[in-house]
C-alpha cells in the first residue's frame, strides 16, 4: 500500500458522495494521515456532474489533485467513471457504482448514452472494478446505503484496517442505521476483492 | 487504534473561518449568502453568543458590522467577492471612521468562476480602500488569521479584510481548536464625532490617519510572523500567497519561498532581502499580477505574468508547467461524452416560468439565482445575465431605448432574494421614470442556488426562528405599480394567460411567480404523489420533453419499432416518467394534449 494517494470522487449532484468521502477522510485521519479535501458547492451542485478531491500523506499541501496523478477513482455513476480520463495514469484503479443517470442531451433524445463507455479505461490498462452499489444496498435492506457499500469497495485499496471504518460508522451514524450501514460497508469490501 | 485527538477538527476553510470568529469574541455577525462564501455565517449561527443575520445585500451587511463595532463590539461581514462591490461604498469610508471593536470584512472570492459572474480579484479593493488584507493558504491558518485580524483591527484602528478564495473556503483539511480570546474593548455608546461623522473637514483629517495606520501596519508587517521565508535552493526563489503557496509547495519543494499571509500593505524590507537572496525571483499569484506589480514598482526585478497565467484558477501542474516546461507526466486525450450540465430540480416552480417566456416572442432580461438556469436548452429562455438586481433596470434602459414598439417586447425575471437584494430600487426608476416593462418575480421562499437561506420574504431568521414576512404584493403596490398579478407556475396555461395580459399593458407590472422550492425541508419530507405516463396513450410529440424536467426521458424507438409495438408508423419514440424522481408538479400532466400524463392513483 502507498503511503501518500490521491483519490477522486466523481458523480451527478445529488448522489451523496460527500458522506462517502466522509468517512473515507475520517478513517485515514484516525490511521494517522494528513488529508484534504476539495469540493464544488453552489451552481455546480444542481444536478450537474460533481467531483470531490481527496488527498492523503505524511503532509498534504495543495487540496488538487495533478492531472495524471489520482490513484483511485469512485465514480458513482458509469459514465462519470471515464468524464476525468486526463486525470488517470495506467495504474489507476477506478472504481465504478454501475449505475446509469441520463444527462439532460439523452434524456431529450438529443444524444445517445454511449455504450460500453469504461472500455474507453480497460483499453488503456487502468484496472476496473465494477460494483453494482443498488444491489447490494438492497441486499443489506437500505437501498440508501449504495454510498457506504461504495466506501467498502474503496477501503480495500486504502492502508487503513478495516475496524477503523467500522469505528468511525459507529461513532458518525445513528445508531438507527449503524447495522445496516456496518453491513453494507462490509458488503462492498468483498465485492471488490 | 484510532489517532484521532479530541482537539483535532476537520473542516473546510469556511467552518474554520467562524470557529475564529468564535474563538475571537465576534458579537455581531452580518453577511449575504453568496458562494463561497455561505458557509461562514450558516456556521458561525450555531455557536452561543454571537449575534447572526442575513441582511438583504452586502452593503447593508457591512454597514451593520460597522455599527456594532462603533458600539464596542467585535463585528463580522461575510461576503463573496462580487458583493463586496455592492459594499464598496461603506468599505473605502469604514478605512477613515477607524474602529471601536475589532472590524473584519471577509471577502470569498471565486477565480476559475465556478458559481459566480466574474473573477475579480478583491486584493485591489484592500489597495484601493487602504485597509489591510490578511490571505490565508489552508482552512487551519484561516481561522489563525481571522483572530489576527480582530487584533490588526484594534490595534490599527482600521476594518481588516480577509481574502478567501473557493480552493480555501471548499476545501477541507485539519484544525485544531484554541483559546477563546477576549478584546480589550467594551461595548457602550462612544460619542467620537470627529471620527465618526465624515464631512469633507474631518475627512481631511482622517485621510491622513489612514496613511499614518497603513504606515504603521506595513511597519509591523516587516517583522510579523505571517511573512515568512522558508529557507532553501536560491537558485530560484519564489513570492507567493493564498492557495498559490501550496502549489508552489508540491511543484518546488526544495526552493526558497517568500511566503506573504498578509497581501496589503506589503513588507518592502523582507522582499527586498528575500529578492537579493535569491538568483531568480518568481511571483507566483491567481489571477492580477498583483504582488507583482507592487513589487516591480519597488524596482525589485521578477518574473510574474510573463509565466503564470492570469484567468483562472492555479494547480501544481500549471505552476510547474509554466515555469519547468515539459516535467509532468504524459496524460490520457479525453473522451469525449454528453455534457452533464447543473438543471433545475424535477418540480421546480422556476421551470413554468421559463417554459412559458421560451413560447413567447420576447426578451428576458435575467439575473442571479438558480433561475438563471432558464438559459440553458431545451428552455433557452434568458437574454441577459449581468449582475444582482440588474434584470429590472436593464428591462427599463432597453424599453427605453426601444420607444413605443418595445413595450411589449422586454420582460425580467427575478427571485425573491434578488429582488430584495437590489430589485426593489430598479422597480422604483421604472415606475418613476415610466416604462412599461413586465417584471416578474419568482417567489419560491428562499434563497434557492446557496443552499436554502431564509431572506426577508421567507418568514424566518437565520437561526429558523419566526420573523416578520415582506408581503412582496404589498410593496411592489406601494412603489405604485399599478398592476399586481400572482400566478401558481405550475399551472402552464394559467400563467401564460396572465404573463400575455400584462406583457401587453402599456404601463408597468409585475407578475409574482408564486411555488416553494422543492427542496425547503418541508418539501423534501412531503411524500409527492408522481405524475405517470400512459404508454399507449403517448403519441411521441414530445410537448413534456420541452420541459427539460430531469425525471421525463425520451426513448427513440429503433427502425420499425413503432408499428411493431402498435405505434403510429411515424412515430420516433415514447417519453416516459421516472417516478422516484417526479416531484408531482404537473406541469407535463397541463401540457400534454392526449392525457397519456395522469396523478399516479387517478
Amino acid at each position: 500500500m502507498k503511503e501518500s494517494g490521491n483519490i477522486l470522487f466523481s458523480g451527478v449532484g445529488g448522489q451523496g458522495i460527500l458522506l462517502a468521502s466522509e468517512i473515507t477522510v475520517y478513517s485515514l485521519m484516525s490511521a494517522g494521515y494528513d488529508a484534504k479535501k476539495s469540493e464544488v458547492h453552489g451552481m455546480a451542485q444542481r444536478g450537474g456532474s460533481v467531483t470531490a478531491q481527496l488527498r492523503y500523506g505524511k503532509k498534504v499541501y495543495s487540496p488538487l489533485i495533478e492531472p495524471g496523478c489520482v490513484d483511485i477513482q469512485m465514480a458513482f455513476e458509469t459514465m462519470e467513471a471515464v468524464r476525468y480520463l486526463p486525470y488517470l495514469h495506467k495504474d489507476s484503479k477506478v472504481i465504478v457504482n454501475t449505475q446509469r443517470i441520463l444527462p439532460p442531451s439523452v434524456a431529450t433524445g438529443k444524444s445517445e448514452y454511449p455504450e460500453e463507455v469504461l472500455g474507453h479505461l480497460t483499453r488503456k490498462g487502468i484496472a476496473v472494478v465494477e460494483v453494482d452499489a443498488f444491489d447490494l444496498a438492497l441486499e443489506v435492506g437500505e437501498v440508501k446505503t449504495a454510498n457506504v457499500v461504495m466506501v467498502g469497495a474503496l477501503s480495500a485499496f486504502l492502508p487503513v484496517d478495516p475496524a477503523l471504518y467500522e469505528e468511525i460508522i459507529r461513532t458518525r451514524i445513528p445508531e438507527k442505521f449503524r447495522d445496516v450501514n456496518l453491513k453494507a460497508f462490509a458488503a462492498g469490501r468483498q465485492a471488490s476483492k | 487504534m484510532s489517532k484521532l485527538k479530541a482537539d483535532t477538527l476537520w473542516m473546510s476553510g469556511n467552518e474554520a473561518v467562524a470557529l475564529g470568529a468564535y474563538e475571537a469574541g465576534t458579537k455581531v455577525a452580518s453577511g449575504y449568502p453568496g458562494t463561497p462564501s455561505t458557509e461562514i455565517m450558516e456556521n458561525l449561527s450555531r455557536y452561543e453568543g454571537v449575534h447572526t443575520e442575513w441582511a438583504p445585500n452586502e452593503k447593508v451587511g457591512l454597514e451593520v458590522a460597522i455599527g456594532a463595532s462603533f458600539a464596542g463590539a467585535r463585528a463580522l461581514a461575510t461576503m463573496k467577492h462580487v458583493g463586496v462591490n455592492v459594499a464598496a461604498d461603506p468599505l473605502f469610508t469604514a478605512s477613515y471612521t477607524g474602529v471601536c471593536g475589532g472590524l473584519v470584512l471577509i471577502s470569498a472570492d471565486d477565480p476559475e468562476m465556478h458559481s459566480s459572474q466574474n473573477e475579480q480579484d478583491n486584493r485591489n479593493y484592500a489597495f484601493a480602500a487602504k485597509v489591510p488584507m490578511l490571505e490565508p493558504s489552508e482552512p487551519r491558518e484561516a481561522k489563525e488569521m481571522v483572530k489576527l485580524a480582530y487584533e490588526l483591527s484594534e490595534t490599527l484602528d482600521t476594518p481588516v479584510m480577509v481574502r478567501m478564495t473557493t480552493r480555501v473556503s471548499h476545501v477541507k483539511g485539519v484544525v485544531e481548536k484554541g483559546e477563546l480570546q477576549t478584546s480589550n474593548v467594551t461595548c457602550g455608546i462612544n460619542k467620537d464625532p470627529a471620527k465618526r461623522v465624515m464631512l469633507p473637514a474631518m475627512a481631511r483629517k482622517r485621510r491622513t490617519a489612514v496613511e499614518q495606520h497603513m504606515q504603521k501596519c506595513r511597519e509591523l508587517a516587516e517583522t510579523a510572523a505571517y511573512n515568512r521565508i522558508e529557507k532553501g535552493d536560491t537558485k530560484r526563489g519564489f513570492i507567493t500567497g493564498g492557495v498559490s503557496y501550496l502549489y508552489v509547495k508540491e511543484a518546488f519543494p526544495e526552493a526558497a519561498v517568500l511566503k506573504l499571509g498578509m497581501c496589503w500593505p506589503l513588507p518592502e524590507q523582507k522582499i527586498r532581502a528575500f529578492a537579493e537572496m535569491v538568483d531568480e525571483l518568481i511571483i507566483v499569484e491567481e489571477l492580477d499580477p498583483f504582488l507583482e506589480t507592487h513589487i516591480k514598482a519597488m524596482g525589485i526585478a521578477c518574473k510574474g505574468k510573463d509565466l503564470i497565467p492570469n484567468q483562472g484558477e492555479l494547480n501544481t501542474a500549471i505552476v510547474r508547467e509554466a515555469i519547468a516546461p515539459g516535467t509532468g507526466p504524459q496524460l490520457f486525450e479525453p473522451v469525449e461524452l454528453p455534457t452533464r450540465p447543473p438543471n433545475m430540480c424535477a418540480g421546480c416552480p422556476h421551470r413554468g416560468i421559463f417554459f412559458n417566456l421560451s413560447k413567447m416572442k420576447v426578451f428576458v432580461s435575467g439575473d442571479i439565482g438558480c433561475y438563471t438556469l432558464g438559459f440553458l436548452p431545451p428552455l433557452s429562455a434568458m437574454d441577459s445575465c449581468v449582475c444582482m438586481g440588474a434584470s429590472v433596470s436593464i428591462a427599463h434602459g432597453m424599453a427605453k431605448a426601444l420607444g413605443e414598439d418595445g413595450f411589449d417586447k422586454v420582460v425580467s425575471v427575478i427571485g425573491d432574494s434578488t429582488f430584495i437584494h437590489s430589485g426593489i430600487t430598479g422597480l422604483i426608476n421604472t415606475v418613476y421614470n415610466q416604462s412599461a416593462s413586465t417584471l416578474i418575480i419568482l417567489d419560491n421562499r428562499i434563497t434557492a442556488m446557496t443552499g436554502q437561506q431564509q431572506n426577508p420574504a421567507s418568514g424566518y431568521s437565520i437561526k429558523g426562528e419566526a420573523a416578520h414576512a415582506l408581503d412582496l404584493e404589498a410593496l411592489c403596490r406601494a412603489v405604485g405599480v399599478p398592476h399586481v398579478f400572482k400566478v401558481n407556475p405550475h399551472d402552464i396555461t394559467e400563467t401564460r394567460k396572465v404573463l400575455k395580459e400584462a406583457i401587453a399593458l402599456k404601463e408597468p407590472s409585475v407578475v409574482i411567480s408564486e411555488a416553494p422550492c422543492v427542496l425547503l425541508p418541508e418539501m423534501k419530507t412531503r411524500k409527492p404523489v408522481p405524475y405517470v405516463t400512459d404508454q399507449e396513450k403517448c403519441t411521441g410529440c414530445m410537448s413534456c420533453i420541452q420541459l427539460g424536467c430531469p425525471a421525463i426521458s425520451w426513448t427513440t424507438f429503433q427502425e420499425g419499432e413503432a408499428e411493431k409495438r402498435g405505434y403510429r408508423k411515424k412515430q420516433k419514440g415514447i417519453s416516459q416518467i421516472d417516478e422516484i424522481l417526479c416531484n408531482g408538479c404537473g406541469q407535463c400532466a397541463s401540457l400534454c394534449k392526449f392525457d397519456a400524463i395522469t396523478k399516479g392513483g387517478e
